[in-house]
């Protein structure tokens, strides 16, 4: 120690001394945290909120599922109606989500990497589906395509069924989760800015070309959670869906709805069965969005380092 | 006048404006406005005298203040807890709490179908929670407001956390120095910086409560004058085939929500100002 002492430190040495140095920072930290017994309150409160709200809740869904044992839970998912439900299920988020990925990426590009008057209108009207709430989400397809509906004697007069079919619980899909992707692009592809692109220009690279080879692997993690937002989303909308679906069992119904026709029937254990499934969905979103999130800080990082 | 030589301000090398644009705005119309549209034309046909007995009936009026009763008190309910647990995660180390940090986001990946009946299974005078507790819950005006804060739990929490990870630590100890206790410079110094944030995080939930259809439905007991939201009421007019009726109580949800929409937006605008002195 005492060699990499300069005659330049020694008054700080003699005033401070070398033994008090070290406590000066614990002081500092002590003034800017709260003592032991307020943090272990603070914890405890917070984490019993949590516990009462959203633990509990989701640990419930998979022990109700099962109560009556493997053989309700699987008899449950096998079920027809369940079967079918699924299908649907996946029919939906299957057309919405490359939709709505489409829309994002397309968006995103001209409000990101352009200057145009009403952008901001623009950008407010990409968020209006989250401040409609879902049951008039569902009304709107209906007031267009239902019987009494603006095109309701057209399509009736060609024998068209949109509401209470597979296309309205496509568009009411499609109208719930259509901001998603976009919200997670615009921001970043604003913040990346076009440079990398226009030198992209420059060097000769056609417009697709640069899409394909500089904007989406700058934006992939970003992309990659919308897409995955969107989709638990569009498996688990309830309120538009159950608007125009009709609820007929085994052709209109998706999984969510499924699940309220059996637990109006009492039948719980194959209601949890089924809610089980997209409680399983939820976690894996969560688990994704976990991985995305280091993947995109982790790539944040690098890019830093290389400045 | 083509779209580039009215919309462009700014020339740029980048090729696909127009088509992107142009795909973007004809997919938001074909989606978004002309559904939204019908609403408010529907509406038109209806008399002023009619929409008005419509939306001021008292079975409206009751579902008006139900829901409207409800989500404040959980969003409030929300704010409080919000703040902590946000302090909590970003502040302080515990076991586990990485996990709690990713499940904070459950509500909003888990359809409210789901926690719908979990929720009031758990709150059944019967349930693991409804029996440790000497009054009712499930099916009562209660249980919406227990459903309505499982429903914005994230939004507080996901508005607050990232402001207070960015907190400049030197201001406490600046506080700290000039002999300020750390509730004063809590109350003096963190807080005001967290109000903004926190307030965006109130009114989104408090917007997100407001048209919360499939978790509460489950837990409510729906009787009309009691425990009947207002979304609940706009699908029995619907399945009385009462379009016009419904889409009269719509209108009044949507221009609530629009206005709540407008206020976040102002908050926002005005954290932005005094972020920027």
């Amino acid at each position: 120690m005492s060699a990499v002492i300069r005659p330049t430190d020694k008054l700080a040495v003699a005033d401070a001394g070398p033994l008090v140095r070290p406590l000066a920072p614990a002081r500092i930290a002590d003034a800017v945290s709260e003592p032991a017994w307020v943090r272990r309150t603070l914890i405890g409160v917070a984490l019993a909120f949590l516990t009462l709200f959203l633990f509990v809740p989701l640990i419930a869904v998979f022990v109700q599922a099962f109560a009556k044992g493997v053989d309700v839970y699987w008899a449950a998912l096998t079920e027809s109606d369940a079967v079918s439900a699924l299908e649907l299920t996946l029919i939906a988020a299957g057309i919405s989500v490359p939709l709505n990925l489409v829309f994002g990426v397309a968006a995103a590009w001209a409000i990101a990497k352009f200057d145009f008057r009403g952008k901001n209108v623009l950008l407010t009207l990409i968020d209006l589906p989250f401040s409609v709430s879902p049951v008039i989400a569902g009304l709107i397809y209906l007031l267009m395509f239902g019987l009494q509906g603006w095109w309701g004697e057209w399509l009736r007069a060609h024998d068209l069924k949109i509401v209470f079919a597979v296309p309205g619980i496509v568009l009411a899909t499609v109208f719930v989760t259509f901001p998603f992707i976009a919200r997670e692009l615009i921001p970043l592809m604003q913040a990346q800015g076009q440079e990398q692109e226009e030198a992209a220009r420059v060097l000769g690279a056609s417009g697709w070309q640069i899409l394909w080879r500089v904007t989406l692997p700058n934006v992939k993690w970003a992309l990659l959670y919308g897409v995955i937002l969107c989709n638990a989303r569009a498996m688990g909308e309830f309120g538009a869906v159950s608007v125009v679906s009709g609820h007929i069992r085994g052709q209109t119904n998706t999984l969510p709805l499924h699940i309220e026709i059996l637990y109006n029937d009492y039948q719980f254990a194959a209601a949890f069965a089924v809610a089980s499934l997209l409680a399983a969905l939820a976690l894996v979103t969560l688990v994704l969005k976990y991985i995305v999130e280091r993947r995109a800080k982790a790539s944040h990082q690098e890019a830093r380092n290389e400045h | 006048m083509s779209t580039r030589a009215l919309l462009l301000r700014r020339h740029s090398v980048l090729p696909g404006f127009n088509l992107a644009l142009g795909f973007s705005l004809l997919y938001l119309c074909f989606i978004v406005l002309i559904p939204l549209s019908a609403v408010f034309l529907k509406t038109f046909t209806v008399s002023w005298g009619t929409f008005v007995d419509t939306v001021t009936s008292p079975r409206v009026m009751a579902s008006y203040r139900l829901t409207f009763g409800a989500s404040l008190l959980a969003a409030l309910v929300n704010a409080v807890f919000g703040l902590l647990v946000s302090w909590v995660l970003v502040r302080y180390r515990f076991p586990g709490k990485r996990l709690v940090d990713a499940l904070v986001d459950l509500p909003f990946a888990l359809p409210t179908a789901v926690a719908g009946i979990a929720l009031t299974t758990l709150y059944a005078s019967n349930g693991w929670i409804g029996k440790l507790l000497p009054f009712k819950v499930s099916y009562t005006p209660l249980g919406v407001f227990v459903a309505l804060t499982f429903i914005g739990l994230p939004f507080v929490v996901r508005t607050v956390q990232p402001v207070l990870e960015d907190l400049q630590r030197e201001l406490e100890e600046a506080a700290a120095t000039l002999g300020a206790s750390r509730l004063q410079t809590f109350a003096y110094v963190i807080f005001p910086a967290l109000a903004p944030a926190l307030l965006t995080g109130f009114a989104l939930a408090f917007a997100r409560a407001l048209g919360e259809y499939g978790s509460v439905i489950f837990i409510a007991g729906n009787m009309p004058m009691i425990s009947e939201i207002t979304s609940l009421l706009i699908i029995t007019k619907l399945e009385q085939y009462d379009y016009a009726g419904a889409t009269s109580i719509a209108v009044v949800m949507l221009v609530a929500a629009f206005l709540l929409l407008l206020l976040i937006n102002l908050i926002q605008a005005w954290a932005r100002k005094r972020q920027g002195r």
